[in-house]
């Protein structure tokens, strides 16, 4: 049904009426994938729970739904206007993930806006910090004076409120705080579903903990509601970025899928959700040259992120159809093998050479590494040069391109030109011929002793003698009891005796 | 018997399977004492990488394995080093049960030796018991899993684990009186490298022997039973070539693996005495050593098994000895196969002359290998001579120990028949010569 309809009219944009009127307890789930250059994937889970209350007046709130209560009691306990905790682990790596959705630094970083009813504010922080930790199963407490300031310019509010005092905001970092299993699990619990239905059943610990980025926070600040803003309600962020290493599993197959990042599928989407949706990000593969994603989707969605116009594929998880006939959603992205051509020709001793071709395109801005495993071996004595211990050439590796050039480049070879600009023919204006050469290598091979030849023939021949010797004895000679030989005189008067025909002494 | 049997086992499988898990399979596999161009792990990966790049593995020079290896591994390249471990324990299994058999028939020929006073009265002293022989299977079994050559070899992935499993349960097939299985796992063991040829006589003896055909080139039943046999191993031959080619399409393949293992063009240094010879040697002269040195191998065939016609395990023995010995590119794993029989021979001690000093000098070259190989290839202080030198004394090393038992194990049967208190004419204690 969806399928038929034409693309240009899927490409969503929010209408205006829907958001003037929110629930009062709302909850979304949407997970972004983002193919990288380099094989690795970010994946990014934000849920987001909005809650239409007033914590700012002092009221007891004693009925909750979908917000959590433990941070609910804190933030009316400690008068909390923004939190903004996060435990993360790695650096990210900007020169080759471009940027984060949520940017965060390693180990963990808490900057909180206290309202301006607080009159203690080091106190109160100091409170807060040993009620985060407990939360959070992580040792916050070791935030104290050392650690805590108060920025003046940046870490304006990010919700609503034109604060000005600094004198409410405290930031801290603690870079040597490690996340782990046990930060994940009560991060889980704050959940309205939990880990056991909807998107959250993909947060696995020995998949995420095994990755080369992971950063979980929670954002906490009051919102408009409505486009005028007349009424304010709480909105809980929270975030989970994940990088996952392509070469960690063990397999060199580019291909990533949700099982093979989490271990799980999707079967539904949390029933609490309002919206839970999953976005991969395809404006690098506008025609799907570079990867395909499987199952397909109809749904496209155009978006602004960080100055710059991205697409994305969207699967609709409270839609049943996503699930098809299994039941289940096991995305899959598959890289499309790079067409390079590859031609070897290995070599056969004292015949001919070995032979590597390979058309590569090398993708910008990178560095590609070319390596030959290679074993040295013994020759025969005679066919080692003169020299042998100046080693053996291997000759000059070739590179050929085709390089686009600034300026046109001239197509006609009979026109009068210089002879130093028209050696390679030139058969498009947009590129020229380049050829460069390597350096040869001079590897050092084992050389035997040049001396030898008469001397290794003979021992060897010896040794194979002893072992011929040894069983040609034991063959052909049987066992005999010995007798002594008798003394000279002896066998002369025997000698005689025996010419006389007498009997032996 | 069975639970020490799995215990050991058990060890052994995890000290592979801790040395898989450690750094050092890599050091390992790369070793030339381990792994010959023939065993390579390395090589056997390249040939799969080949096949998948389309090109023939054997249009190169890296490649030595057979056609079949290359389909068994195609399928099990995950699994190789449960391959190799199962390998281990099959080999040890096979040798086990080999043992408890043949004790089983040794005792029983001796039994009716004793009750037909065939032995003279003071030799029984060399009589054995069964208890005494309860625990030479167990033994066997641990002298091949626990033997560090065999462990190196198998942490180093190479090949000579499965020919030394399909050998032995030629061997096995072959105890047991099984005319057929020997037959086949003979010409898999042959296919893949060609000396075990040699085994063939032993098996023909044994079989004739167990069916009790007598041993006597003028009976016809004795040609009747070497047509059958040959027949057999020349059937599951052709089949196995057969198939070989048409699993690749070409004979590419024969002049890449036996051409290799016969022409000897790969001088890689080994454990053996080839290399440097073939290294060194005037070009005029080459066929000729290389002929004399394969025959070498096959030569002591005949002789022994005139010899040794009533004891066609010893023989088998002393063929996988010299086998090992004297083969192309022998590595530390077709060592580990002959040595394990040692136990079995064990009621010989008492005969045997050197064993003191072939044991002290196999132990001393097996560690100056890897000392004189660092100092020639990586610190160039020696040179290829240091290296050669212990190669060589390591091989008279090993001929010293099996023309030991030899003796010994001759020695013991002339005991047997003559008595071993033996008395000069005169009266006074007799020495025994050769003579």
């Amino acid at each position: 049904m969806a399928i038929t309809m034409p693309l240009s009219s899927i490409i969503h944009k929010q209408p205006q009426k829907q958001r003037d009127k929110w629930p009062s307890n709302d909850f979304q789930e949407e997970l972004v994938i983002r193919p990288l250059h380099s094989g690795d994937i970010y994946a990014s889970f934000q849920f987001r729970t909005l809650w239409e209350t007033d914590f700012m007046r002092g009221n007891k709130v004693s009925h909750y739904r979908l917000f959590p209560k433990s941070l609910g009691q804190v933030i009316s306990k400690f008068s909390v206007r923004e939190l903004h905790i996060s435990f993360t682990q790695g650096y990210w790596r900007t020169m080759q993930w471009g940027q984060p959705f949520l940017p965060s630094p390693p180990g963990a970083e808490l900057w909180v806006w206290f309202q301006d009813s607080v009159t203690d504010v080091d106190g109160t922080w100091k409170e807060l910090t040993n009620v985060l930790s407990g939360i959070f199963c992580a040792s916050l407490n070791f935030i104290d004076s050392t650690n805590t300031v108060q920025p003046s310019a940046s870490f304006k509010p990010l919700g609503i409120g034109n604060v000005t005092d600094h004198s409410f905001l405290r930031y801290a970092t603690l870079p040597r705080e490690i996340v782990c299993t046990e930060n994940l699990t009560p991060w889980k619990k704050l959940l309205p579903c939990g880990s056991k239905a909807g998107l959250a059943v993909l947060l696995k610990s020995e998949k995420l903990f095994h990755s080369s980025f992971h950063s979980q926070a929670v954002h906490i600040r009051p919102v408009c509601q409505d486009w005028q803003c007349k009424t304010t309600s709480w909105e809980l962020r929270q975030t989970l970025n994940v990088v996952f290493d392509l070469h960690t599993p063990g397999q060199g197959k580019r291909e990533w899928s949700l099982f093979k990042m989490f271990s799980r599928t999707l079967t539904e989407a949390c029933p609490l959700a309002s919206s839970s949706k999953i976005y991969i990000d395809i404006t690098d593969n506008p025609q799907g040259e570079q990867f395909e994603v499987s199952p397909a989707t109809p749904l496209l969605s155009q978006a602004m992120v960080l100055g710059d116009r991205r697409t994305f594929s969207v699967y609709d998880l409270t839609q049943q159809i996503t699930f098809g006939t299994v039941r289940s959603l096991n995305l899959l992205i598959r890289w499309k093998s790079s067409e390079g051509y590859i031609h070897y020709q290995p070599s056969k001793d004292r015949v001919r050479p070995h032979l590597l071709e390979m058309l590569v395109q090398l993708p910008p801005n990178s560095v590609t590494e070319v390596t030959v495993q290679f074993e040295r071996a013994l020759l025969k004595w005679t066919e080692y040069t003169p020299d042998p211990n100046h080693g053996f050439y291997v000759g000059s590796s070739v590179i050929s391109s085709l390089v686009p050039s600034i300026v046109a480049m001239d197509t006609n070879s009979t026109r009068e030109q210089p002879l130093f600009s028209s050696f390679f023919p030139c058969k498009e204006e947009s590129s020229y011929f380049v050829r460069v050469y390597t350096e040869p290598l001079l590897v050092n091979l084992p050389t035997p002793d040049f001396s030898m030849p008469y001397n290794v023939i003979c021992l060897t021949c010896t040794v194979v003698a002893v072992g011929y010797g040894s069983l040609y004895n034991l063959l052909t000679r049987s066992f005999q009891i010995d007798e002594p030989s008798p003394g000279l005189a002896k066998r002369i008067a025997n000698i005689i005796r025996k010419m006389r025909g007498v009997p032996p002494l | 018997m069975a639970a020490p049997l799995t215990l050991l086992l058990i060890v052994a499988v995890t000290i592979r399977a801790a040395l898989y898990r450690s750094s050092l399979a890599d050091l390992i596999s790369e070793r030339v004492e381990v792994v010959s161009p023939l065993t390579a792990w390395k090589r056997v990966v390249e040939g799969l990488a080949l096949l998948d790049l389309g090109v023939s593995p054997y249009s190169g020079d890296v490649f030595h394995e057979t056609p079949l290896i290359i389909y068994f591994f195609h399928f099990l390249v995950d699994y190789a080093e449960i391959t190799f471990m199962l390998a281990d324990v099959i080999t040890a299994v096979a040798l086990y049960m080999t043992v408890k058999d043949y004790n089983k028939q040794v005792f029983r020929k001796q039994k009716y030796a004793l009750e037909a006073d065939r032995y003279p009265l003071d030799c029984l002293e060399l009589i054995r018991s069964p208890k005494e022989m309860y625990y030479i299977p167990l033994k066997v079994a641990m002298f091949y899993l626990l033997n560090p050559f065999t462990i190196l070899s198998c942490v180093a992935k190479s090949t000579c684990g499965l020919n030394n499993a399909v050998i032995a349960l030629f061997i096995l097939s072959t105890i047991k009186g099984n005319v057929l299985l020997s037959a086949v796992f003979l010409s898999l063991a042959t296919y893949q490298s060609i000396y075990p040829l040699t085994l063939c006589a032993a098996a023909l003896l044994y079989l004739m022997q167990r069916q009790y055909i007598p041993v006597n080139y003028r009976r016809a039943s004795f040609w009747w039973f070497i047509a059958q046999y040959a027949f057999m191993y020349l059937g599951s031959l052709f089949v196995i070539v057969c198939l070989s080619f048409f699993l690749l399409g070409s004979w590419d393949y024969l002049p890449s693996v036996y051409g290799f293992i016969l022409s000897v063009p790969d001088l890689t240094p080994n454990i053996g005495l080839f290399w440097y010879f073939f290294a060194e040697m005037f070009e005029h002269f080459r066929l000729f050593f290389l002929c004399v040195f394969q025959i070498n191998v096959f030569f002591y065939t005949i002789p022994l098994s005139i010899k040794l016609k009533e004891h066609p395990v010893f023989l088998i023995f002393m063929q996988l000895a010299v086998i090992s010995i004297f083969k192309s590119y022998p590595t530390v794993g077709d060592i580990a196969l002959y040595l394990a029989f040692l136990p079995v021979w064990s009621h010989l001690h008492r005969f045997l002359r050197n064993i003191f000093l072939v044991s002290c000098v196999l132990l001393a070259c097996s560690a100056l290998f890897p000392v004189l190989w660092h100092l020639w290839i990586y610190a160039g202080s020696a040179n290829s001579n240091f290296y050669y030198a212990i190669t060589l004394l390591f091989n008279v090393a090993q001929i010293l120990l099996v023309s030991d038992y030899f003796y010994a194990f001759l020695r013991r049967e002339h005991h047997l028949t003559y008595g071993l208190y033996l008395k000069r004419k005169d009266g006074s204690e007799a020495t025994l010569v050769l003579k």
